[in-house]
């Protein structure tokens, strides 16, 4: 096909042809050709259909404004939907298809919507399908769901990258039009650190589509050559490419740099897109205004746009949309169109209701004149006008230009709930509250001529920099005073479409109106007039004049709507960054990791940690089998297992002991040194938050250990009482978790393990259970030495600086080789600790009380904890409230499995008989069968009572006995031996 | 958003974990006949102002310092930023 | 009038001339005998069931702006009952078989929909976590499914199986939660009430309460007063604000949470998922939009919009687990102000002040309990003692140490 529509000019690169491929069929365009423009040219308008009543579509706009022409770009996993034509930059090989059509593009089946607009009016759907009740989910809801959506996702996963950085500067100017390019040159010739962002993959706004000068210079020549005098600047950072997504709290702002979008497939290496977070001292925003159209009836087919997109593309890129143009404006600015039109020889008849519309050029000028309707199925063929002496006239052409006058683009103002102020000269709003540090210009502002952009700009990089001196002389530019007068739609309008992707019509706004959704909001949800992708930023204005009218009221008294962020949609896969797959979140590793790694260990997360959960051994078929293993032979004879991931919390201070007194709601004052003591935290409001050891190693120096997830928020706590509460307490807090390796040597042989590895003598009177002490290993390496117990064995835990930790295990393992000791992993500690009865994150679950746990009585009420005075309340203290129990099946063959509730043996199973709930459970290998931890009503009463363990999600009933929680050597001989 | 650490300069917010009302500060004595009720009210009500808000935040991706930012629950504007153990003493906060 | 697809018709063909306002916009009385402040989903809701299932009269709905402009209209539309503590999981199942009768009791269409949440299982301690909970609430007549990893691919292959950082285990289904069209449950609940004589009185702020001897006589608003035998709060983040001026401070913070949807896609996901190793969870609303959310900012807000970091979690969260949204655009992001309370459960109580009811503390859960607060802040209302199912909520459950705290995080509300 030949690009038919193509005329001279624009800043296309004629020498660069392009082949792209439109629904199947093939095109040619130019290097800076958008999709849009490139379909324009070859005599394409049909590039989409809108949401409800999958009416034909073409591009409204040449921007990013665009409701209609959305495509899916690329295809197989790179498929992109929604897609707006009208800013996709033509690359060879591009591949785009049209999107929410059954059938073809040109014959789409549910255009039959269309047919039946009549019955599919705002909010009919909140008025029937009520009746049978259950033909909801299964017979309406289908279909509408299958209608609705725009374009279709891949359902394969994204195969590019995308970045994240984070960039710093005086001036942030969004925006690089006149107004924009005039403050980055203000604000760098100053010496300021500058960045221009622009959404636009050319700078230069709307002088690359006008064609009035600056100076001496075309507009868009000068846009260029300061482009360039900005980019050898080594103080400015131009952003082309990049939308400035929103404004954030204190100078924060998002963008989002479209790296690859321009190119087939990124380069290699390189992201697709990178999220930038800027932080900036002030900011100009220079966005820009959008013109607006009038609703007429029938005015949403093909080759009816915005006359400023007209001009762009023919300016800009090239096209002609239509030989033959009509454009309906109520202002000046639309005529500029219609010269710029007529200058490259297009036939252009100017439909203007103004009784005094201006006359320049040679073109029709049809004055008092308004568009009342048009033709055309899939693309303008005719526009109908009602002129000034009430006949009507039927003109012939395949476009029309629509101006109804210029929005300010105030969308960023409204990030921090700013509301923009109205202005009567322009009909429309402009910026009014802003966010701090920003400062409006040009366009945006309402300073709608080129002049008074270069003016605003320059003021604004000065204002923003506080700059003083004399304002340096700007370039001659157009100057012309703009006024509107409203025009919002033609009387008699009532299928005439204000937002044109979700099929919004004037009649849908008075129709809401007459049901009483009369504010903005509730008109803006009740008929979704500017919920579309482009956030209403063409709808909005003529939607909220029509209710101020039916209201009688001015449209600053009906209000505005909100814009939010992000000022265009935004990919979510830049928003993601790298933060996906095996990235999403940093693994922490152990100082054991490459070792167990070298054993075959399987490993498990635990918050960010991986953990060697067991060590499979050749032949072992089920984890189970391992798992049993691994607890035998600890328990048989020793173990080793890397429990560096426990939180540990230096505490170093005159006032170490008191501190820690504050801290456990047991006793700490009078621990010797040398000694352990096993330690309870509560909350403020009593309940367990934590539990662990805290050991003295010196009279002013302690070390506390946490269980793994509570590592942070402890020392968090810690920190919060030190410094907030005793601040005046000599004690001094460092979390070092990472700075030591920490393994537990558990099983009857343990000593005699270690004694091959520690430099001291650790017999059992030198070292006795709770006993701790800076010892050596290995002949001198720095160590710590505690022996303490989570399995019920003789046990210690032997910690060295994490550096060395690689080499422990190793020289351990040495050592054990005669005993056979068996490495084991989370897996294991969890069997030995449940079959002792210890808790853990299961039974300390954030709603245990001390009492709970079965430790009541170590609240001290001698001295004051956290948490001890709220731990008293009645409803902590009840007669029946839960207590730690033990739990065995009655059967020995039948699992006791987690997360079961406890029911009388005989009785109801329904909530308010529930008497409780298994915390953990797993298979005794000791024992020969399954235990489990439980809590239960009034339960250090109820020893030895056979009850019911139900769980019905997974089908489990069986009977259990309640026993101790000390399933092994309940007496705690083997600790001590 | 962006805190002013009376040390360390401006951070960006992201750094610090947030506990909630500067007045966790005024612990009541334990040793008051009234302390249940005094608990109570301090572990559990709020005045939660909209406007101006003496806050806590823990600077945990830093220097560990716990300050007192004084937040404008409307705007999100700060006004000021004070080390926590400072404001302590000066309640009258000891040991 | 009444609704139906037959008025549809006939209307369409008539030119939509017959239709009327969805409710009146009637000048307050002088007094009422119950006037509840807020114009939300339950506050409209407790008029609806004040005035159909308790025989109340002269009613009256008074809202600062427009109804249904506060966390009813900017939630991310999910209901469902999973809850696992005895003092919350009645009041959630009766508020799930409530939104399934709905449409007929309002006669008008909410879109419930109930295709389904499911939680995801990433650890062992969650799987007991959710089992316990699954049981809870099949103990309490909810209907609860665990599902396997297989059983999840095979519904979601798309979900991320095979590389992920947190693999999914399984996950806890309720098949009847789903989503409710928000707005709708707002403007339903209007309309009935008004059908039914309330008289929804907009454009009128509260600015303070009228009381003489310990007990509530009515509200001074920007319309004047409004003398009322009852008053009823239903603000929800902006209960400390209102309480404030009968000089009660309450167990709440108000706390800024986001909500997210994308461009319209066709049909991609059925039902509601969340991550439970991330802070994401995510559905797809009928028109095409994947609306989803995870964590709240974290500090105290009255703002209605948050910052860049959560924002970015989410969608890290969402990228985690359904690699193919990199390509899906996010449209729109706003927030909402969630009264947080001190252990993540609500409350619906007598105050100290005669004649002045509370119904707040809802944290991020509040849209689901839209039927079940009607209703039970309603029975309160009328006859002056707490619902059944609603026994839990009160104000001194603080004092005496009995909180309903689903996720054990104790006195801060922001870990909620």
């Amino acid at each position: 096909m030949t690009q038919k529509n193509r005329i001279e000019g624009g800043q296309i690169d004629r020498d660069a042809n392009l082949k792209f491929t439109f629904d199947g069929q093939t095109y040619h365009g130019h290097a800076g050709d958008t999709l849009a423009s490139a379909l324009l040219a070859n005599g394409v308008r049909l590039m989409g259909r809108s949401f409800k009543y999958h009416r034909p579509r073409g591009p409204l706009t040449a921007g990013s404004e665009e409701p209609n022409a959305l495509v899916q770009l690329r295809s197989g996993a790179r498929q992109e939907p929604n897609t707006r034509a009208t800013t996709a930059e033509l690359f060879d090989g591009l591949t785009a298809t049209s999107q929410n059509r059954l059938g073809s593009l040109s014959f789409d089946l549910l255009a039959i919507n269309d047919r039946v607009s009549n019955f599919l009016t705002a909010g009919f759907y909140y008025k029937t399908f009520m009746w049978p009740k259950a033909f909801w989910e299964k017979v309406y809801e289908p279909i509408i769901r299958r209608a609705a959506g725009l374009g279709s996702l891949s359902f394969q996963d994204d195969p590019d990258a995308y970045d994240k950085g984070f960039l710093h500067c005086d001036l942030l100017i969004i925006g690089a039009g006149p107004a924009g390019l005039m403050a980055a040159l203000t604000a760098a010739r100053s010496g300021a650190d500058v960045i221009l962002a622009d959404e636009d993959f050319r700078m230069g706004g709307r002088l690359n589509s006008e064609t009035f000068g600056i100076g001496d210079d075309a507009g868009a020549d000068w846009a260029a050559q300061t482009v360039a005098e900005l980019t050898a600047m080594p103080n400015v950072r131009l952003m082309a490419r990049t939308t400035i997504i929103g404004a954030f709290d204190h100078g924060t702002y998002g963008a989002v740099e479209r790296v690859s979008d321009h190119i087939a497939t990124p380069m290699d290496g390189k992201p697709r897109q990178i999220l930038w977070r800027i932080y900036t001292q002030k900011t100009v925003l220079a966005a820009g205004a959008i013109e607006r159209p009038i609703a007429f009836n029938n005015n949403d087919r093909p080759g009816i746009m915005t006359a400023s997109a007209l001009r762009s593309y023919a300016n800009r890129f090239g096209v002609a949309v239509g030989h033959r143009t009509g454009i309906f404006t109520n202002n000046d600015d639309g005529h500029r169109t219609a010269a710029d039109l007529y200058a490259k020889g297009v036939k252009v008849t100017v439909i203007d209701p103004r009784p005094d519309a201006p006359r320049s050029m040679d073109y029709e000028v049809l004055a008092g004149a308004q568009v009342t309707d048009t033709m055309g199925r899939l693309g303008l063929t005719f526009v109908q006008v009602r002129l000034s002496d009430g006949t009507d006239r039927t003109i012939e052409c395949k476009a029309l230009g629509v101006s109804g006058g210029w929005n300010p683009n105030v969308h960023m103002t409204c990030h921090q709930q700013g509301r923009p102020a109205w202005n009567d000269a322009l009909a429309a709003f402009v910026p009014d509250a802003l966010p701090v540090g920003m400062i409006v210009a040009g366009a945006a502002k309402g300073d709608l001529s080129t002049a008074g952009a270069l003016v605003g700009g320059a003021t604004a990089a000065r204002a923003a920099l506080d700059l003083k001196g004399r304002m340096p002389k700007l370039p001659q530019a157009e100057d012309a005073p703009v006024t509107v007068t409203p025009f919002w739609y033609v009387e008699g309008a009532s299928r005439a479409w204000l937002d044109q992707q979700n099929d919004v019509t004037v009649k849908d706004v008075k129709l809401s109106h007459q049901e009483g959704f009369k504010s903005v909001e509730h008109l803006k949800r009740y008929t979704t007039l500017g919920m579309a992708t482009d956030q209403g930023k063409t709808a909005n204005m003529g939607g909220l004049a029509i209710m101020a009218e039916l209201a009688g009221k001015t449209i600053p008294e009906v209000g505005t709507t909100m814009f939010r962020p992000p000022y265009t949609p935004v990919a979510i896969g830049a928003l993601g960054g790298r933060h996906r797959g095996q990235d999403f979140h940093p693994k922490r590793l152990t100082p054991t990791h490459a070792w167990a790694e070298e054993q075959g260990a399987v490993f498990v997360e635990v918050g960010n940690w991986m953990r060697a959960q067991w060590f499979p051994h050749a032949g072992e078929t089920t984890w189970r089998e391992s798992v049993d293993r691994e607890v035998l032979a600890t328990r048989g004879s020793v173990g080793v297992c890397d429990v560096t991931t426990l939180g540990k919390v230096d505490v170093q201070g005159a006032d170490a002991a008191a501190f820690l007194n504050m801290i456990y709601c047991n006793g700490f004052a009078k621990l010797p040194v040398g000694k352990v003591r096993y330690g309870l935290m509560l909350r403020e409001d009593g309940i367990a938050m934590d539990d662990g050891t805290a050991a003295r190693m010196a009279e002013d120096h302690f070390v506390v250990t946490t269980t793994t997830a509570n590592a942070l928020p402890v020392y968090r706590h810690m920190e919060f009482v030190s410094q907030c509460l005793v601040p005046d307490m000599d004690v001094q807090l460092i979390s070092t978790t990472e700075a030591w390796a920490q393994y537990a040597v558990a099983g009857p042989n343990a000593r005699r393990v270690l004694e091959k590895i520690v430099d001291q003598d650790i017999s059992n009177d030198a070292f006795p259970f709770m006993a701790c002490g800076d010892v050596t290993v290995c002949g001198g390496l720095r160590a710590r030495l505690f022996r303490i117990s989570f399995s019920g064995e003789l046990a210690y835990e032997l910690a060295v600086p994490t550096a060395y930790g690689d080499a422990l295990i190793r020289r351990i393992m040495e050592a054990g080789a005669e005993f056979d000791i068996t490495p084991y992993g989370t897996e294991a500690l969890g069997v030995m600790r449940m079959e002792k009865g210890h808790a853990a994150g299961n039974e300390l679950n954030g709603t245990t009380t001390a009492a709970n746990l079965g430790m009541g009585r170590m609240v001290s009420t001698k001295k004051d904890s956290i948490g001890a005075v709220l731990s008293r309340r009645e409803g902590l203290n009840q007669s029946d409230d839960l207590r730690a129990v033990g739990i065995k099946p009655v059967d020995p063959a039948d699992k006791v499995p987690a997360g079961a509730h406890l029911m009388a043996a005989e009785g109801p199973v329904d909530a308010a008989h529930d008497q409780g709930y298994v915390t953990s459970a797993c298979y005794s290998p000791n024992l020969g069968h399954h235990i489990a931890l439980a809590y239960l009503k009034d339960g250090s009463n109820r020893i030895g009572e056979t009850m019911r363990l139900v769980s019905p999600l997974t089908g489990v009933d069986v009977a259990v006995e309640i026993c101790s929680a000390h399933f092994i050597d309940p007496e705690g001989e083997r600790l001590r031996a | 958003m962006i805190i002013d650490h009376p040390l360390l300069g401006p951070r960006d917010s992201a750094e610090f974990t947030y506990m909630g009302d500067a007045r966790l500060i005024d612990r009541p004595n334990p040793n008051d006949t009234d302390a249940a009720a005094t608990f109570f009210d301090y572990a559990y009500l709020r005045d939660n102002p909209a406007g101006w808000h003496r806050e806590l935040w823990f600077h945990e991706a830093g220097d560990r310092s716990w300050l007192v930012v004084t937040r404008n629950t409307l705007t999100h504007e700060i006004s000021k930023v004070e080390l926590a153990r400072d404001v302590a003493r000066a309640q009258g906060r000891s040991k | 009038m009444r609704y139906s697809g037959f008025r549809v018709i006939k209307e369409a063909l008539s030119g939509h001339k017959g239709w009327t306002p969805a409710w009146r916009d009637p000048e307050p009385a002088e007094h009422y005998d119950i006037v509840i402040i807020g114009g939300g989903g339950h506050g409209l809701a407790t008029a609806h069931y004040l005035a159909k299932e308790f025989g109340q009269s002269r009613i009256a709905v008074i809202e600062k702006g427009w109804i249904g402009g506060g966390n009813v209209g900017r939630n991310t539309t999910i209901v469902r009952s999973n809850y696992l503590l005895d003092g919350n999981e009645p009041f959630y199942e009766m508020s799930l078989k409530l939104w399934e009768g709905l449409e007929q009791d309002l006669n008008y269409n909410a879109m419930v929909s109930q295709r389904g949440i499911l939680n995801l299982i990433h650890s062992d301690g969650q799987r007991d976590a959710f089992t316990r909970r699954g049981n809870a609430m099949i103990l309490n007549g909810a209907d609860a499914d665990m599902l396997s990893t297989a059983d999840i691919k095979k519904r979601y292959p798309f979900l991320n199986t095979d590389d992920a950082r947190f693999p999914i285990k399984g996950g806890l289904a309720q098949h009847r939660g789903g989503t409710v069209r928000h707005d709708a449950v707002a403007w339903g609940y209007a309309r009935s009430a008004d059908s039914r004589g309330v008289d929804i009185i907009q454009n009128c702020e509260v600015t303070g309460f009228r009381i003489e001897n310990g007990v509530c006589k009515g509200v001074e608003t920007s319309r004047g007063f409004i003398g009322a035998g009852k008053v009823g709060c239903a603000v929800a983040g902006n209960s400390s604000r209102l309480m404030s001026k009968a000089n009660m401070r309450l167990p709440i913070e108000s706390h800024v949470l986001q909500a997210f949807v994308s461009e319209g896609l066709k049909p991609v996901l059925p039902g509601v998922i969340t991550f439970g190793a991330g802070h994401f969870y995510c559905s797809q609303s009928d028109k095409g939009g994947l609306v989803f959310g995870g964590d709240i900012d974290g500090y105290n807000s009255y703002a209605q919009r948050g910052n860049l970091p959560v924002v970015e979690d989410v969608c890290e969260g969402a990228m985690a687990i359904f690699p193919m949204l990199g390509r899906a655009r996010l449209l729109r992001m706003w927030g909402g102000i969630m009264d947080m309370s001190m252990d993540g459960s609500p409350i619906i109580d007598k105050t100290h002040i005669d004649g002045l009811f509370f119904n707040g503390g809802w944290c991020y859960g509040g849209f689901k309990a839209t039927p079940a607060s009607g209703m039970s802040f309603a029975h309160l209302l009328a006859k002056g003692e707490p619902h059944p199912n609603a026994t839990a909520y009160r104000f001194d459950r603080f004092e005496k140490g009995l909180m309903i705290d689903e996720k054990g995080m104790g006195n801060q509300p922001n870990l909620h």
